[in-house]
């Protein structure tokens, strides 16, 4: 099955449309279940409403578990003269979806990676971090290479009484060798959810437009 | 993936030709990563083109990886059928899908008549 990702294109990036000058740029949300990807999204699409001209789709569980994917598109303006589109995307967290995970990561173009920040998810960060590399690799993609943020998510917790990891300690397991910009944040108060977006948009952008300056 | 002027106008004709007055709400050139490359649809259209990509897109590669459990390569066409309205989807090439969503007042086989004969001319165009 890895061969036919492969087969099918999928280390292809975004689709740059020159005749009506509008870039489409997917950005991915990637994470294990329940570190609060969905979260990150309803935030953004509530504040950033009046840049998202359609309902935010999301494909669940009855569980109220991500299933396939949340989507919305945002629209970002002009940006170096073209209409700048940012796909947004989750993927299931879960681990028995990862055929929808890989299906999701098809022509992504930048990723946040939220982690949770509970003592016990510990070691579901560090799986699912290794299970993207393995699948951007289908891609032909190198998580080395590829515009990454990683947030390190529901800081607020700590408030509940539950006990939560320090940055260091999330840094030596998640970014030691990344080194990728990395923030603390809550996606259900929305602390530093927009920075975390604001950061994959930019770094997404400047990969793209190396791209075009390359194929023009 | 990226394209010129020239390219996108010659898809435009290429669907326009072939589908304008045929009946059908909308059509749709997508690319495998839910991205729409082309579209064209009645002018009083308000569909959201851009979720309904990104689904068909995620509906197709999923019935692909069905498709490879069941021991087939893959399925190179998905009609859905609904009360009044339809899609039906089928593939370009590996990269490229065709979305076109009609009502039940057109007929399916001329649907398929016409979609073979855009897929023939995009595929000349882009080979």
């Amino acid at each position: 099955m890895y061969e036919d990702f492969e087969k099918a294109g999928g280390g292809r990036l975004s689709f740059i449309n020159l005749k009506d000058k509008v870039i489409q740029a997917k950005v991915v949300y990637y994470g294990p279940g329940r570190c609060g990807k969905t979260t990150n999204l309803e935030y953004i699409f509530e504040k950033c409403r009046h840049q998202v001209n359609s309902e935010m789709v999301t494909v669940k569980t009855q569980g109220d578990r991500t299933l396939f994917f949340d989507f919305f598109p945002l629209d970002m303006g002009k940006i170096g003269g073209f209409d700048v589109k940012i796909q947004l995307y989750t993927v299931p967290g879960q681990v028995k979806y990862d055929s929808t995970r890989r299906l999701v990561l098809k022509g992504v173009d930048g990723v946040v990676f939220v982690a949770d920040s509970a003592v016990d998810r510990r070691e579901k960060n560090i799986i699912s971090l290794q299970n993207l590399e393995e699948n951007l690799k289908l891609y032909r993609k190198d998580i080395h290479d590829i515009p990454l943020v990683i947030q390190y998510n529901k800081r607020d917790i700590v408030k509940e009484g539950i006990e939560i990891l320090d940055i260091e300690t999330l840094e030596h397991d998640l970014n030691a060798d990344l080194k990728v910009p990395a923030f603390e944040a809550s996606a259900v108060e929305g602390d530093n959810v927009v920075v975390t977006l604001k950061t994959i948009i930019s770094l997404t952008m400047a990969s793209l437009q190396k791209q075009l300056k390359r194929e023009q | 993936m990226i394209l010129g002027r020239e390219q996108l106008d010659k898809i435009h004709n290429i669907l326009s030709e072939n589908l304008i007055g045929s009946g059908f709400r909308s059509v749709m050139l997508i690319d495998t990563g839910g991205n729409v490359i082309a579209s064209i649809s009645n002018p009083d259209e308000t569909l959201d083109l851009y979720s309904l990509a990104a689904l068909a897109a995620a509906n197709f590669g999923a019935m692909s990886c069905m498709a490879r459990i069941i021991g087939e390569d893959k399925f190179s066409l998905l009609f859905h059928k609904g009360e009044k309205d339809n899609i039906y989807f089928c593939e370009v090439n590996e990269e490229l899908l065709l979305v076109n969503i009609f009502s039940n007042q057109s007929s399916l086989g001329f649907l398929r008549m016409k979609m073979a004969r855009v897929i023939e001319e995009l595929l000349g165009m882009l080979t």
